[in-house]
């Protein structure tokens, strides 16, 4: 590093989007919601769409998402962050309008507007951030909880006969008619951050088409919740999200 | 080999090591100092960094900003 020769030639590759505010994340250490929120911001930059996007934040860990995403938003009450966007959207049909949603946001309190928000086909892009848990209130069983997975409130893990199955949200709203694009993407490797990118540049290129909701699931950890390091947590999700929330497109338009 | 650098917005940092395992060259290393949030902070702790921009795309702070030696640097060093 002392060359200073190497030093003067060196090229910028990659800086964090002007769009992320420069405030310090309220997330803990590993949080998945960081990467997610900084990938939507550089595809916002990326189209030079800052003035014409809206988001709506939603009740859970990334309640905040307004002090860190430099584009307009708006706070949703608890799971009707998607009837917000269509309320949006239908006012203002030239923007580009986004929901930011947690599994306890979008797939429990928030089941009926999602899924006829998708089955109406409202031009908006739905990103889902699964962690199998509720992080904000202190690591509950939420819906998308796993099979035997231990929680606060399932300190003996998830039964199936008293608790139910896991809700796939993904794979349901994939065989809603106004669903355009649905696809599950992960941001624990950098390779799957990078494909995660690319879905959400199709969420948002799709807008344009009014065709339909784009729905982007990403896996995400909880490092936190689920009582285990940053580290391990990437290597928990892989044993056991991926298996149960399997990576790739589930509606991809022309080809369903 | 191409040769690139990291700047660390040490002030951001969590410590969460995630960079660690994402770095193929093993140039990252947590501090045994602390930042104003109590945290050990990242760092790079030898000069093998090529550039490659994996420890940006698993930061879930944004802490990174990658530079890479021009091409033009290159062929003037061949």
């Amino acid at each position: 590093m002392e060359d200073n020769t190497v030093l003067e030639d060196l090229e910028l590759v990659y800086e964090k989007p002007h769009t992320l505010s420069d405030t310090a994340f309220h997330y803990c250490p590993g949080c998945g919601h960081g990467v997610a929120h900084r990938l939507i911001m550089e595809v916002v930059e990326e189209m030079g769409i800052e003035e014409q996007t809206i988001g709506v934040a939603p009740v859970g860990c990334s309640v905040f998402a307004y002090h860190y995403m430099m584009v307009d938003m708006q706070e949703a009450a608890h799971g009707r962050a998607c009837a917000v966007a269509t309320g949006i959207r239908r006012l203002l049909p030239e923007k580009y309008v986004f929901t930011y949603q947690g599994d306890g946001d979008l797939a429990a309190i928030g089941t009926a507007e999602t899924i006829h928000t998708v089955n109406r086909g409202e031009n908006i892009a739905i990103f889902f951030i699964n962690n199998a848990i509720y992080g904000m209130t202190g690591g509950q069983m939420a819906p998308t909880t796993l099979c035997h997975q231990i929680t606060s409130t399932s300190p003996y893990g998830r039964e199936v006969e008293a608790m139910g199955h896991p809700l796939k949200m993904t794979d349901l709203v994939a065989h809603l008619p106004g669903a355009y694009y649905v696809t599950r993407q992960a941001v624990h490797t950098p390779n799957a951050v990078r494909k995660c990118k690319k879905a959400i540049r199709n969420a948002f290129e799709y807008q344009k088409l009014h065709k339909g909701t784009s729905f982007v699931e990403i896996v995400s950890n909880c490092p936190s919740g689920w009582r285990v390091n940053p580290a391990d947590s990437i290597k928990w999700l892989e044993d056991n999200m991926l298996p149960m929330y399997p990576l790739g497109d589930l509606k991809v338009p022309g080809k369903n | 080999m191409i040769k690139g650098t990291v700047k660390i917005a040490t002030e951001l940092c969590k410590g969460c090591e995630l960079c660690i395992s994402a770095c193929p060259q093993d140039c990252l290393a947590l501090t045994n100092n602390i930042n104003l949030k109590g945290y050990k902070f990242i760092q790079l702790k030898n000069d093998a960094c090529t550039g490659c921009t994996n420890c940006a795309l698993v930061c879930p702070d944004a802490v990174f900003t990658v530079f890479r030696q021009s091409k033009s640097s290159m062929k003037k060093a061949v």
